[in-house]
């Protein structure tokens, strides 16, 4: 239905995940994203940056139809993940928001117990046959967020009482327990202190062997620590896509330099 | 001189000091209002407020002052010969009081002289004449030392009266002048108008928690009075409320049990036709409404709150009772007696109720972040999934201390009840049987014409405590539990 060939879009040796043509996001009157094409690639982590109300959260909150539960945010353009267009009328956002799964920049654990925080959505869709099969999904989604260990002995404490960290990556773990194809991070670590992120970013480079991580953050070291790919947003329109280490050393917009030396942002 | 005169007067006083004080001030600084320490509207107000203040304290202290010395005074000069068999000194002193407003009224119609209401040898039989003639409210014959009593009363009141006016008049204006002589530049008297503000505040506070405690009090201590006449353990254990009728009889059955039970099971049909409705209400409005329906919705629910609650009164006798009785009355499935039963209170309740649980759950369900819901719907659950399983889990706490609030509302609840629920007062599990509920008793025992202080009467009181400390606990430990969840997100 589009003429835009998948093929066309190789550009490395990894797969296309998300390719995201002409997108305009609208709040109301305000024209928020502004004609982005990007192509999105398979284990890979992808790191959006720009300077603070560019839109990198709402773009971000397209690929998995969030911006759907916000009345006045209207989306126009095509974006199609593993080639179906998640537009499509036959689309079940729902459905779709299992398989891109979302972290968020704050911590926000559900006040139930650790074990019931990950299971949420496992039992949503109906990934486990019987209790045993549940127990062994939360097992493994608490190890995937390298948190395994340290919640092992109190499953059945409430998430609300772990450390900001561990909250985050408990967050994580609920996520990946859903067995999601793409990782989408709305600055994941904004409200964490230095340790922490530094764990959940060492968990965010093994989570890229499975998936397809999209990571937004406001830490240009962190994007270059994370990510193999770098988008720089600048009011509503994608700037400069590529490599990391060519956006960092080499940036071809003179507005990407000016963010990068710091002389925007 | 007429109250109001003497508290126009002072106004007025306070109202010259104010533009005194403020052009006084203006001109010590030389009509330049930056070399002023505060602004030169302070300066004027200060003047008023030490105008005012004391002037309105004394006049108040004065007001009730005044009346406990009169009557201490008269009442040591009435001779016990005065005091017929079966009265006593507080009845003849009412006797003494009344005679006095009588002249009063007399002479303020011109139909008698000041010096002959004042005479001493005035005839007795003409002036009780006289009173009855004009309509005033005597015994049959004023007697001797109640006119005189009756006429030092009226002197005494008058000269105090006098008295008052004039101590009002003069510390009005020496506050002026003390006001007056302050207003200079260097006078602070923004901090002095900051201290006044606050005592304001302040005295309103106290009279608020004064009053409360005066009212707790007041139950106390005729509560107490009730115990004595009546054994404490027959209240609260006996199953029969069967007040004698002759209002002096020792054959009451005064035992609170089934008015207890009238009111938990009214409040129990109210809740769970509100509840439901309410809270469902509220998730709609809170979570699906769009911003335009909420906008109509919203106000059009809560108008419901702001109708009397005689009004649902009459809706449930006139409405609502005929309504269950024609479905389960003989006619029917033969359940109902009368249009009057705790089915008929219950639901009317419960609908004046639906307003209450559904704004105080709707600001609930708002105040779980939206983080939340987020979390939920990026992993994939649908609206109804995330209410069920994240929002009404977070918000529960809270939405049972909404519950809760409105349960004591359904218990403290009166008007429904007299007219929904019937007057007997019954241990029953019959919903369609009227029964009667604490709060209505309260009502009937003390509009009927019982003496006050008989066990009849007085047990309102302990009724009323009843219900205040049942009422107090629930709402205690709703807002316990409703601040309790609050903090959960902070
Ligand atoms: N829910 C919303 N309603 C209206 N405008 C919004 C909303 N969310 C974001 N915006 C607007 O869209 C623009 C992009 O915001 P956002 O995507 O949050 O930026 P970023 O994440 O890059 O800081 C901003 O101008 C912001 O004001
Ligand atoms: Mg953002």
């Amino acid at each position: 239905m589009y003429d835009a060939p998948n093929t066309e879009l190789h550009v490395t040796q990894n797969d296309i995940k998300i390719a995201a043509r002409k997108v305009q996001v609208y709040y109301g009157d305000t024209h928020a994203i502004k004609d982005v094409d990007v192509d999105i690639e398979d284990k890979t982590v992808t790191a959006f940056i720009g300077p603070s109300g560019c839109g990198k959260s709402t773009f971000l909150r397209c690929i998995n139809r969030m911006n759907d539960t916000i009345d006045i945010c209207r989306v126009e353009g095509d974006i199609q993940i593993d080639g179906e267009d998640i537009y499509d009328k036959r689309v079940d956002p729902v459905q779709l928001r299992a398989k891109v799964g979302m972290v968020f920049q704050k911590p926000n654990p559900f006040p139930k117990s650790i074990y019931d925080n990950i299971a949420y959505g496992p039992k949503i869709h109906g990934l486990a046959k019987n209790k045993a099969d549940l127990d062994e999904i939360v097992e493994k989604a608490l190890r995937r967020g390298a948190i395994w260990d340290e919640v092992k002995d109190r499953l059945h404490a409430p998430g609300t009482g772990l450390s900001g960290g561990q909250q985050q990556r408990l967050c994580i773990a609920r996520a990946v327990a859903t067995e999601p194809e793409v990782l989408l991070m709305d600055e994941p670590c904004s409200a964490l202190d230095p340790i922490a992120t530094a764990q959940v970013e060492e968990l965010i480079d093994e989570l890229k062997q499975n998936y397809s991580v999209v990571i937004v953050t406001h830490s240009m070291q962190q994007a270059a620590r994370v990510s193999q790919k770098t988008a720089f947003f600048h009011l509503g329109h994608l700037v400069e896509y590529g490599e990391t280490g060519k956006i960092f050393t080499n940036p071809e917009d003179t507005r990407t330099e000016s963010y990068i030396t710091g002389r925007i942002g | 001189m007429p109250l109001l005169w003497l508290f126009l007067i002072v106004l007025a006083i306070a109202a010259v000091g104010y533009v005194l004080g403020r052009s006084r001030a203006l001109q010590s600084a030389g009509g330049d209002s930056r070399d002023l320490h505060s602004l030169p509207s302070y300066y004027g107000t200060n003047v008023a407020m030490k105008a005012a203040v004391p002037a309105f304290l004394l006049m108040l202290v004065w007001l009730l002052v005044q009346p406990l010395y009169i009557n201490t005074v008269i009442s040591g000069a009435i001779p016990d010969s005065a005091i017929s068999d079966g009265a006593n000194l507080g009845l003849v002193m009412s006797e003494v009081r009344r005679t006095a407003e009588g002249l009063d009224a007399l002479v303020a119609a011109g139909e008698m002289t000041e010096a002959f209401a004042r005479s001493a040898r005035a005839d007795l039989g003409d002036i009780t004449q006289r009173l009855q003639d004009a309509g005033q409210i005597v015994t049959s014959e004023v007697t001797q030392p109640i006119l005189r009593a009756a006429q030092d009363y009226r002197v005494m009141n008058a000269t105090g009266s006098l008295l008052m006016s004039g101590a009002v008049i003069v510390l009005s204006l020496a506050g002026l002048l003390w006001g007056l002589r302050e207003s200079q530049a260097a006078f602070r008297a923004r901090n002095v108008v900051e201290a006044g503000v606050r005592a304001l505040l302040i005295a309103a506070a106290s009279i608020a928690i004064l009053t409360t405690i005066g009212i707790v009090l007041s139950l106390v201590f005729n509560t107490i009075e009730f115990f004595r006449l009546y054994p404490a353990s027959d209240f609260f254990f006996g199953l029969e409320w069967a007040p004698s009728f002759s209002g002096r009889g020792g054959s009451s059955e005064l035992g609170v049990i089934p008015l207890l039970w009238g009111t938990f099971y009214i409040s129990i049909v109210a809740l769970l036709v509100a509840v439901p409705i309410g809270l469902f209400a509220a998730i709609y409005l809170s979570e699906y409404a769009s911003r335009r329906v909420r906008g109509i919705a919203k106000p059009m629910l809560e108008v419901l709150a702001g109708i009397p609650t005689i009004v649902y009164g009459l809706f449930a006798l006139l409405t609502v009772g005929p309504l269950l009785l024609s479905v389960f009355g003989r006619e029917g499935l033969g359940w109902m007696q009368a249009g009057t039963a705790v089915m008929t209170a219950g639901i009317v309740m419960g609908i004046m109720l639906i307003p209450f649980v559904s704004s105080l759950s709707d600001d609930i369900i708002n105040a779980v972040p939206q983080a939340m819901r987020d979390g939920s719907y990026g992993l994939g659950a649908t609206k109804s999934e995330t209410i069920k399983q994240v929002v009404l889990p977070a918000a529960l706490p809270g939405i049972v201390g909404a519950i809760l609030l409105a349960a004591s509302r359904a218990i403290g609840e009166t008007m429904i009840v007299v007219l929904g629920a019937g007057a007997a007062a019954r241990l029953s599990l019959n919903p369609f049987e009227a029964m009667t509920t604490v709060t209505a008793k309260i009502v009937s025992q003390l509009t009927g014409d019982a003496d006050f202080a008989s066990p009849e009467a007085l047990v309102a009181f302990a009724l009323g405590m009843t219900l205040f400390v049942i009422t107090l606990g629930l709402n205690v430990f709703a807002l316990y539990i409703v601040r309790k969840y609050r903090e959960q997100y902070e």
